[in-house]
């Protein structure tokens, strides 16, 4: 009955991802982040959203504004649906950098540039969304020459008969050991595939139906969406889900190590934690 | 133990704020460099060509009907003009308004606003999309400048119509807009006289505004006094083509 000493396997090297996803990654995520920061300078101009063709102001669906309450001192009021919400501080009315108050839909902090200027968020969301088509453009021509998409991304049927048991595995925080971990699982494959396919091509088209040159030479942009107003609407939904996403994206790359991950989209290797070595037979 | 841990966490929450602090910073610096902008700029022309290949030169932009008229359409930008010649023509009802119409033409002309109703005319339900978010929808009726051009006959040099306006706004002078002449022989650019039925009002760029519904709605000058066809707009006040464009917006507003 000697207990043998096991020397913790050294973990398997991989090389998971390749060039083009790595620098196609980087640069997506550098625009995405130029762009929400511009794009929330755009919305300042007129803090509210709409459904429909036309600006209907009783009938908003979202607006922030700064108002004066009844002892003179101003408050920030964001009001979605019929519903309001005191904002004072962040959203309505905030500090500017100078530390005075500002009647404005987001803060400083969070716009570029930091004070008002609707000129220059424009230059900023414009030369950064042509750099986002080109890599978005770069990505798909990538991933249709290599397999990437179906190789890496679309979820196996074995994998879509275990969801359930993927959801349960990701509610505990355990992530796949060995094999499995070589691909990516079927939670992660689904979520890409929707962001990839679904809400960027979404909040480039819903961008592009509120330009009034782009309605005239394809009007059923503006059907497919309801409208100007509905699409400047839902391009600001999906710059939120994309946010949302980002957030829980890097929580599960910290969640689920840190370096190994960061480092994988960097140089491409990517460390494989052994599975337990079965014991006996 | 925790007021060592509260002081790492209070570390990292000032580095991130002072981090981020100077990110700002350093994108409102980069912001302000005349370089910088020029390259963020450079996509401009990117935009106009590719929206000028996809949109035939008679796409129209999109009408409406009766039923979808703004209840209230907003007025923007110059909403009264100070110019007491202009208050004075507006007393008699604009009936001495003249449109003055020179520049690189064969024949210049004068118009006056009963001249103007007399040539061809188009009416149009049509969204107004302003620059900063907001739509309006109105129903205009002008004289379309395709056939007053050809009328007063562009010379071959000419490239630009630049579009002289009454009203002031801000301290830079008077306004002023562009067009080129895809947009100016467009059929839904015309120089607007009544809105929703109506004369047009002061605040909506009475007695004349213009409407080019493939662009913006800086785009569309109001209180139009004079058109100058040119070959350049270089030399023109800011050099950029419009009292938006000199203060940094697109000259270009497809987008």
């Amino acid at each position: 009955m000697v207990s043998a000493v096991i020397a913790p396997p050294a973990p398997e090297i991989v090389y998971r991802h390749a060039l083009a996803v790595r620098i196609t990654h980087w640069v997506n995520a550098f625009c995405l982040l130029v762009l929400l920061l511009s794009g929330l300078q755009i919305f300042n101009a007129h803090p509210t959203l709409y459904f429909g063709e036309k600006s209907t102001p009783e009938r908003a669906v979202l607006s922030m504004n700064a108002v004066q309450r009844a002892d003179g001192s101003y408050a920030g009021i964001t009001t979605i649906g019929s519903t309001q919400f005191d904002t004072t501080g962040v959203l309505g009315l905030s500090r500017d950098a100078a530390g005075e108050l500002d009647g404005r839909g987001f803060p400083s902090w969070i716009t570029l540039p930091s004070y008002r200027d609707l000129a220059t968020g424009r230059l900023w969301h414009f030369f950064f969304a042509w750099l986002f088509v080109f890599n978005g453009l770069a990505y798909l021509a990538y991933a249709a020459w290599s397999g990437h998409v179906r190789r890496d991304l679309a979820p196996t049927r074995p994998q879509l008969r275990h969801i359930g048991q993927s959801v349960w595995e990701h509610i505990r925080f355990r992530f796949p050991k060995g094999e499995e971990a070589k691909s990516y699982n079927v939670l992660q494959k689904l979520t890409y595939l929707a962001v990839i396919f679904g809400l960027l091509p979404l909040i480039v088209l819903t961008g592009l139906t509120m330009s009034p040159a782009m309605d005239a030479a394809f009007p059923f942009l503006l059907d497919v969406f309801g409208g100007r107003q509905s699409a400047r609407t839902i391009h600001f939904m999906c710059a939120t889900a994309i946010t949302l996403f980002v957030i829980v994206h890097v929580f599960m790359v910290f969640a689920s190590g840190a370096w190994n991950n960061i480092r994988s989209m960097i140089t491409g290797r990517y460390a494989i934690d052994p599975e337990e070595v079965p014991h006996g037979k | 133990m925790a007021s060592d841990r509260l002081s790492r966490r209070g570390f990292l929450i000032r580095g991130a704020a002072v981090g981020g602090a100077a990110l700002l910073g350093g994108c409102d610096q980069l912001s302000q460099s005349p370089a910088f902008r020029d390259v963020l700029q450079s996509t401009e022309g990117l935009t106009q060509r590719v929206q000028r290949m996809v949109l035939s030169k008679r796409s129209l932009a999109r009408e409406y009907s009766e039923a979808d008229l703004s209840q209230h359409f907003k007025a923007n930008g110059s909403t009264a003009v100070a110019d007491a010649a202009y208050q004075q023509s507006k007393q008699g009802g604009f009936a001495d308004w003249r449109l003055e119409i020179g520049g690189l033409v064969e024949r210049p002309a004068s118009l006056s606003l009963a001249e103007l109703r007399k040539l061809p005319a188009r009416t149009q339900i049509t969204r107004h999309d302003c620059v900063e978010g907001w739509s309006a929808i109105g129903k205009w009726s002008g004289a379309q400048m395709a056939p007053l051009l050809q009328s007063v006959g562009l010379k071959p040099e000419a490239r630009y119509l630049v579009l002289h306006c009454a009203d002031t706004l801000g301290r830079t002078g008077k306004y002023y807009e562009s067009i080129d002449l895809i947009d100016a022989f467009h059929p839904q650019t015309i120089l607007a006289y009544d809105m929703n039925g109506a004369a047009l009002t002061e605040p909506h760029g009475a007695p004349i505004r213009m409407r080019v519904e493939r662009q913006l709605g800086y785009k569309h000058a109001k209180y139009v006094q004079r058109i100058e066809a040119v070959s350049s707009f270089a030399m023109i006040r800011g050099g950029r083509g419009g009292f938006w464009e000199d203060l940094g917006y697109e000259w270009y507003a497809g987008i």
